[in-house]
């Protein structure tokens, strides 16, 4: 699935990075530890976080996620809006609250259960 | 003695921290901000490593700035929490700890780089370790072995989401031995203790967290001291002998 069919199927707002859409999702990671995510997310994953400072771009980044959905319509930091641009990491905000961001992924197709690692 | 006021900056990053200004945040300029601010103590705070002290320290001595070895540690919870040590080589032991529960290797390219220098601003060379990393120990586990070493355990920026401890854990958990909390330098303390009544039962100290030279001192702690000291600013924590943490801007 593009991630342009995501961001249309849950209404978010896309923050930075739009003329990244086209890249494929191939799974979704939902945590608010950054050292979880590092250890446990995949390339092609959707990242799921209320986090929104800096670093989560260098954590996308490292281990090339498809985009970044902040909850609870939490902007991003005018840093992190910087960096994403620099590094093309897709930023994205949802009024909703993980649960239903999650719930809805999942409806879609979407999974992740890469279990433990 | 008598006792005088002092101003204190308690959190200062150099060229170690891998989010700091690499090139600026040198023992030279952090020595020279700290004078022109009027500060005549500051703690040098990089994450998750104090291998940059003793060059500020050495570099700030012929200033007359007293240095803390310091370092701001992060907990498994992604909580920053202050170790200020009364000296270098209770810093090194908790260094030690923090060295064995702090796992990856740095990739600059994508965190930053972590810089180390002498006093005269020279490269030693790099750190490898994953400074921006979380160590595996907990928050009580932290504040536990920086009492153990001697230090004062202060909670980073609380008014922080990202790090802050009000942030990543919505409360300071009961009974955990905080000697202050921080407040960041984005907001006084007025404002902290109206949005954050929780911490008002705390000393409260206020720090720049700079991060590059022009950022040094632009938030900072009052102490009525003897002298600009580890151990006076322990007695003024604890408002003992007539020492006290008086506010700051």
């Amino acid at each position: 699935m593009k991630l342009q069919e995501v961001v249309e199927a849950l209404g978010l707002k896309v923050c930075c990075c739009q003329d990244r859409l086209e890249r494929q999702v191939s799974g979704a990671y939902v945590s608010d530890l950054l050292s979880d995510v590092m250890a446990r997310s995949r390339a092609g994953d959707l990242w799921i976080t209320l986090q929104t400072h800096l670093n989560i771009v260098a954590v996308a980044t490292l281990n090339d996620l498809a985009g970044v959905i902040l909850v609870n319509g939490r902007e991003p930091e005018d840093a992190t809006v910087r960096k994403a641009q620099e590094e093309g990491v897709v930023l994205m905000v949802s009024d909703q609250p993980t649960f239903e961001v999650a719930g809805r992924l999942y409806q879609m197709g979407i999974r992740g259960g890469h279990g433990p690692g | 003695m008598a006792l005088v006021e002092i101003r204190a900056d308690l959190h200062i990053h150099t060229s170690l921290s891998p989010c700091a200004d690499t090139w600026r945040m040198t023992p030279g300029a952090i020595v020279e901000a700290s004078r022109s601010m009027g500060l005549e103590l500051i703690a040098v705070c990089d994450h998750n490593s104090m291998r940059n002290v003793a060059a500020l320290q050495r570099r700030a001595a012929e200033a007359g700035l007293a240095v803390l070895p310091g370092m701001e540690i992060t907990s498994a919870e992604e909580v920053h929490l202050l170790g200020l040590f009364p000296d270098l080589e209770r810093a090194m032991a908790m260094q030690d700890l923090v060295d064995k529960n702090l796992p990856g290797e740095n990739i600059p390219e994508i965190f930053g780089y972590q810089v180390l220098m002498d006093e005269q601003d020279e490269i030693l060379g790099s750190e490898d370790r994953f400074l921006a990393g979380a160590t595996t120990l907990s928050v009580e586990d932290l504040v536990q072995a920086i009492h153990g070493y001697g230090g004062l355990a202060i909670a980073s920026h609380v008014d922080r989401e990202g790090f802050g401890i009000l942030g990543q854990l919505g409360l300071i958990p009961e009974g955990l031995e905080l000697d202050a909390l921080e407040i960041s330098w984005a907001m006084t303390r007025p404002e902290a203790k109206e949005r954050f009544p929780q911490i008002r039962k705390w000393p409260l100290v206020r720090s720049s967290d700079a991060h590059r030279p022009e950022e040094v001192g632009r938030a900072w702690s009052r102490l009525k001291v003897e002298e600009a000291s580890f151990e006076e600013l322990k007695l003024a924590l604890r408002g003992e002998k007539g020492r006290l943490l008086v506010g700051g801007v």
